[in-house]
């Protein structure tokens, strides 16, 4: 290795740490500000005015349905296909509850399913929890009545009490 | 707000040509800003700058609040996001499938957007099959995409219809006024058979009647009331009912 008098090391050699251990804290910050000064000038930016973003009050729509209130597209009548009517059904009473809010529609609430069936589905759930809890006793007794719907046979067993034991003398 | 609308109101219900322009100069505050409230402009019309202008030729009309629109007539469709049209499946390729809806180009449809599809549980959607579908994303610049499923995830109706009944094409004034909330013409159509009835934005309206003869003759009865006036068209539809019966 060829030993200048003064040892030409590059400028990157210079800037590794391991080059910048001995120096003291000004050389350093020194070559801090140097380093961002390049680096802020290889930044490109445009010289122009700061330009204020116009609030738009023009809105384009590209599409016709909000214009003239279109209703959905699948349709059926007089029965025909019972599915599609209550979509039908469905999504133009969405339409008209969007459309007028103010209206307090009280009255009827729309259900899935209708009350018949939900009643039947009450009855049945408050039999089937009266069974779970039933002791095993009653439990086939549950069952039996069950089929009598008129409640004609009156159950008339005595109802089973703890008997003491006795002693009886023959 | 006033000026705004005067310019508009003064135009509405008459026919309006390409080229035609809309421009207002607005008073401005003090500190600049523009207290006005939003104008929006339907099909056929378009913002330019601070102008509103005409690009197709018909007649203008209005919806309170502040909606405008050009009431025009045309047979070829656009695609616009938020429509619901009828495509037909062309091509099953990965994990989408090509649908053609009419437009320029052909619309991709995932098979994760219908209800209840996951990776697993695929969509039973053939070559062939009739889809009915809303545009996710529709301009110029991108290639379109359907969805069958609403934001909530569930289907409405969307989704492949059809095994039976006759697809056909009418033009776009005609599909408009059959899915207008009132419309006559649908009203008048229910007293003749019951049938089934799809209407795509798109112009495909697809029917399914109990005998192939009645879906034809609906079929014929859609194709030809366009250019009729409502008498002519009762008439029509009563001596078909009379006939068919």
């Amino acid at each position: 290795m060829a030993k200048d008098g003064a040892a030409k090391l590059s400028k990157n050699l210079l800037r590794m740490k391991f080059m910048q251990r001995g120096l003291d804290a000004e050389l350093k910050k020194q070559l801090d500000e140097e380093e961002k000064r390049i680096i802020s000038d290889e930044h490109w930016f445009l010289d122009l005015p700061e330009l204020k973003a116009k609030e738009n009050y023009i809105i384009e729509e590209r599409s016709y349905a909000p214009c003239e209130d279109l209703v959905f597209g699948r349709m059926s009548f007089r029965g025909f296909n019972p599915e599609v009517e209550k979509l039908m059904l469905l999504m133009n009473t969405h339409k008209e509850e969007e459309d007028d809010e103010e209206e307090d529609n009280v009255s009827r609430m729309e259900t899935d399913i209708t009350d018949e069936e939900m009643a039947r589905r009450y009855e049945s759930l408050v039999e089937s929890m009266r069974k779970k809890f039933a002791k095993k006793r009653d439990r086939s007794a549950i069952t039996k009545n069950k089929e009598d719907v008129n409640c004609d046979a009156v159950d008339n067993r005595p109802k089973k009490a703890f008997l003491k034991p006795q002693l009886i003398f023959v | 707000m006033d000026p705004v609308h005067a310019c508009f109101k003064e135009k509405i219900g008459e026919v309006l040509l390409p080229g035609d322009v809309f421009s207002f100069r607005l008073p401005e505050s003090g500190d600049g800003s523009v207290k006005t409230d939003k104008i929006i402009c339907g099909p056929g019309l378009r913002r330019n700058g601070e102008e509103v202008q005409v690009c197709k030729s018909g007649i203008l009309r209005h919806k309170p609040p502040n909606m405008y629109w050009i009431d025009s007539q045309q047979r070829r469709y656009v695609p616009a996001k938020g429509e619901s049209v009828i495509g037909i499946v062309t091509a099953k390729s990965g994990d989408i499938f090509k649908v053609d809806v009419g437009g320029s180009e052909q619309a991709s449809l995932s098979y994760l957007a219908f209800e209840g599809a996951t990776k697993r549980n695929r969509p039973n959607v053939q070559v062939g099959d009739l889809v009915y579908g809303q545009f996710t994303i529709a301009n110029k610049d991108m290639e379109p995409e359907l969805v069958c499923i609403d934001s909530c995830g569930r289907a409405n109706g969307m989704g492949v219809f059809g095994a039976d009944g006759l697809l056909f094409k009418l033009s776009l004034g005609l599909v408009r006024r059959l899915l207008a909330p009132q419309s006559e013409i649908v009203k008048d159509l229910e007293k003749i058979f019951p049938f089934e009835l799809v209407v795509g934005m798109n112009g495909r309206v697809w029917v399914k009647s109990k005998t192939v003869q009645q879906t034809l003759i609906m079929t014929n009865v859609l194709e030809t009331c366009e250019n009729m006036t409502s008498q002519q068209r009762q008439t029509l539809f009563k001596r078909v009912a009379e006939g068919s019966l």
